[in-house]
C-alpha cells in the first residue's frame, strides 16, 4: 500500500468513527444536536476524501465529470428542499424516501461493478452483487409505495388485487432463482431480470400492508437500506460503506423488533398483512357498561383544579394534527400550577417515536415527555389522565390472556383517580375489540374531534381561571 | 475465500454488534431523529456513487453515475438537514419561559410527584 493509500483508507476509518460517535450521542436529547454535527462531519471527510480519489485515479472523463457534479448538485437541491420545507407530521414519508433513494442508489453501484467487469467478478463478489441489487430494488420500490401510502396517494388501507399475492411469490422466486442462476453463469441479462423482480416483489410486499403497520414497515425498509449499502461496500471493496451500512441495518433492526413488540405482532403476521389500518374505524355497538359523557366546561374543571395530569396522545391526535392545541392547554395548566407530562407510548404516531417529534415541534420540553415504562408508575399519582386519540394501548383488556391484543404492553391509564377521554365515537381502535376503559366509572367520555375538544378546553380552562 | 473478503466480512460483524450496542441506548423520545440519522449515515453510499463516474465511458456508465449520485446526494443532504431542524426542536424549557413553575416541574418532576402521593391520605 502507497502512502496516498495509507492515508485515504484511514480517512474512511475517520468517517466512520465519526458515524459511530455520532449515533452514541443521539442517547440523550442534550447531546442529539452534537451528534449529527459529528456525523456530518464523518460524511463531509467521507466525501471529500472520495472526491480527491476520484481526481488523483485521473480517469474521469469531461463528461464524467459533468453527469457527477450536475447529478449531486440536483440531488442536493431536492433533498435540501424536501428536509427545509417539510412538515414534522410528514416526517415519515420523507424518511421512506431518502430509504427509497438509498436503496436505489446502491442498488445501481452494484449494477455498475457488474456491467462494467461483464460479469467477470468472481463468486464471491458476484453473491454481494446479487444481494446488493436485491435488497437496493425491493427497497426503491417498497419505499416508494410506502411513501405513498404514507402520503395519502395510495389509499393506506391493505391493497389485494386477485392473483396479489401469486405476483409476490413469482416475483420472489424469480428473483432468487436468477440470482442462483447467475452465479453459476455470468449474465447480464439475468441481471436485468433480477432487477425487474425484486422491484415487482418491492410493490407487491409494500401494497397489503395497512398504515397502521407503516411504523414497523418504515423500520425494516431502513434495516434493509442499511443492509444494501453495506453489499454495495463488499462490491466496491470500501470499508466505510460496509461499516455504515451495518449500523443502519442495526438500528433499523432495533427498530423494527421494538416497534412490532409494542404491537404485540409479529413480523411475519405484519409481512402477509391484510388487516388493519387503524385510519378508519367504524362505529360498530359499544361495549356493555354504562358510559359516561361529558362536557368541555366540566372536563375544564376537573383538569383545572387537579395537581398532577398526564396526558396520553395517541394516533388520533396526530391524525387531526392537535399536537399545538395539546400543548396550549398543557401550558395554561402549568402556569396554574398543574404538574402535566406525556405519556407516550412506542407506537404513537406513525413512525418510531413520532409523537415526541410532534410535540417538540409544540414547543413541549423534552423532560415532560415520558416512555411507558418510566410513565406507568406513575399513573395512580395522577388526578387526571387525558387520552386523546389513543385507543387499543390504553385497553386494560391486554392484561388479561385471550383477546386480540392480550400481552401487548399498555399504558396504565385505568390506573388514574379519573380519566378523560378525548374521541369522536366509540369506535373501535386498530385492533377491532372494545376498550374496556370506557365503561370504566372512573372514565368520562368526551366526544369530539381532537383538535376542536382541546380548543373548547382551553377555552373553557381560560373561563375558569378569569 | 480471500483474506480481503474475510477482512471485510469481520468489520461487517463487528460494525453490526457495536450498531446494536449504540443504537440500544438511544431512547424512544428520539427514535425518530435517530432513524433520521440512520438515513443519512446511509448517504454514505454517496462515495460509490461517485467512484463509478471513475470508469464511466459509455452512455450506460454515464446514466448509472448520474443517477446514482443525485440519489445519494439527496439522501445525504436531506437527511442531515432534516434531523438537525427536528433535533433543533427538543428543548429542555419551554423557550419564552412564562412562569417560575415549568422549570420547578422539570427539576423535581420525580420528588414533586412522590411528595404529592406521600401527602394524601
Amino acid at each position: 500500500m502507497s502512502a496516498w493509500d495509507w492515508v485515504t483508507q484511514l480517512l474512511y476509518v475517520a468517517a466512520a468513527t465519526c458515524f459511530v460517535l455520532g449515533l452514541h450521542l443521539m442517547n440523550s436529547p442534550a447531546t442529539a444536536r452534537r451528534g449529527n454535527q459529528v456525523s456530518t462531519t464523518g460524511m463531509v471527510v467521507a466525501v471529500a476524501t472520495t472526491f480527491a480519489l476520484v481526481i488523483h485515479a485521473g480517469t474521469v472523463t469531461a463528461t464524467g465529470w459533468i453527469v457527477m457534479i450536475a447529478g449531486a448538485l440536483i440531488g442536493a437541491g431536492a433533498g435540501l428542499y424536501a428536509a427545509r420545507t417539510v412538515e414534522m407530521t410528514a416526517m415519515p414519508q420523507l424518511v421512506s424516501l431518502f430509504n427509497a433513494v438509498g436503496g436505489g442508489a446502491a442498488a445501481l453501484v452494484a449494477v455498475n461493478d457488474y456491467v462494467k467487469l461483464a460479469g467477470g467478478v468472481g463468486e464471491s463478489t458476484t453473491i454481494f452483487t446479487i444481494l446488493d441489487v436485491l435488497i437496493g430494488a425491493v427497497t426503491f420500490s417498497g419505499s416508494i409505495i410506502a411513501a405513498g401510502k404514507l402520503q395519502g396517494l395510495i389509499n393506506s388501507a391493505p391493497l389485494t388485487f386477485p392473483g396479489s399475492r401469486i405476483a409476490n411469490t413469482v416475483a420472489a422466486v424469480v428473483a432468487v432463482g436468477g440470482g442462483i442462476y447467475m452465479i453459476a453463469t455470468p449474465s447480464v441479462p439475468t441481471l436485468v431480470i433480477i432487477i425487474l423482480a425484486a422491484l415487482v416483489f418491492g410493490v407487491t410486499m409494500v401494497l397489503p400492508i395497512g398504515g397502521a403497520d407503516m411504523p414497523v414497515v418504515i423500520s425494516l425498509l431502513n434495516a434493509f437500506t442499511g443492509t444494501a449499502v453495506a453489499m454495495a461496500g463488499f462490491v466496491i471493496n470500501n470499508w466505510a460503506l460496509i461499516i455504515a451500512g451495518a449500523l443502519v441495518g442495526a438500528s433499523g433492526s432495533i427498530l423494527t423488533k421494538l416497534m412490532a413488540d409494542a404491537m404485540n405482532r409479529s413480523l411475519t403476521n405484519i409481512m402477509i398483512g391484510g388487516f388493519g389500518t387503524g385510519d378508519t374505524v367504524a362505529a360498530v355497538e359499544g361495549p356493555g357498561g354504562d358510559v359516561r359523557s361529558i362536557q368541555a366546561d366540566d372536563a375544564a374543571i376537573q383538569l383545572a383544579y387537579a395537581q398532577k395530569i398526564i396526558i396520553v396522545p395517541g394516533y388520533g391526535l396526530a391524525a387531526a394534527q392537535a399536537q399545538h392545541q395539546v400543548a396550549e392547554l398543557a401550558a395554561l395548566l402549568e402556569e396554574r400550577g398543574v404538574e402535566v407530562s406525556y405519556a407516550i407510548h412506542p407506537v404513537a404516531g406513525r413512525m418510531p417515536g413520532h409523537m415526541n417529534v410532534l410535540l417538540a415541534e409544540a414547543n413541549v420540553p423534552y423532560p415532560q415527555l415520558k416512555e411507558m415504562d418510566e410513565i406507568n408508575p406513575e399513573f395512580p399519582r395522577a388526578d387526571v389522565a387525558l387520552v386523546i386519540g389513543a385507543n387499543d394501548v390504553t385497553n386494560p383488556a391486554a392484561r388479561r390472556p385471550g383477546t386480540a391484543i392480550s400481552g401487548m404492553p399498555i399504558l396504565d391509564v385505568d390506573q388514574a383517580k379519573s380519566i378523560i377521554v378525548i374521541k369522536r365515537s366509540m369506535g373501535h381502535g386498530y385492533a377491532g375489540i372494545d376498550n374496556e376503559l370506557y365503561v370504566n366509572p372512573k372514565t368520562s367520555m368526551f366526544f369530539a374531534d381532537a383538535k376542536s375538544a382541546l380548543t373548547e378546553l382551553t377555552a373553557a380552562v381560560k373561563t375558569l381561571v378569569a | 475465500m480471500t483474506t480481503q473478503l474475510l477482512t471485510d466480512i469481520v468489520i461487517f460483524v463487528l460494525a453490526l454488534l457495536v450498531g446494536f450496542e449504540v443504537i440500544s441506548k438511544v431512547p424512544a423520545t428520539l427514535h425518530t431523529p435517530l432513524m433520521s440519522a440512520a438515513n443519512s449515515i446511509h448517504g454514505i453510499v454517496l462515495v460509490g456513487a461517485m467512484l463509478i463516474a471513475v470508469t464511466a465511458n459509455n452512455a450506460l456508465g454515464y446514466i448509472l453515475a448520474f443517477v446514482a449520485a443525485a440519489f445519494a446526494a439527496m439522501n445525504v443532504v436531506g437527511g442531515y438537514v432534516v434531523t438537525g431542524r427536528m433535533l433543533k426542536m427538543f428543548r429542555r424549557a419551554r423557550t419564552p419561559v412564562p412562569a417560575a413553575n415549568p422549570p420547578a416541574a422539570v427539576a423535581g418532576n420525580g420528588q414533586t410527584a412522590s411528595q404529592d402521593g406521600g401527602s394524601r391520605p
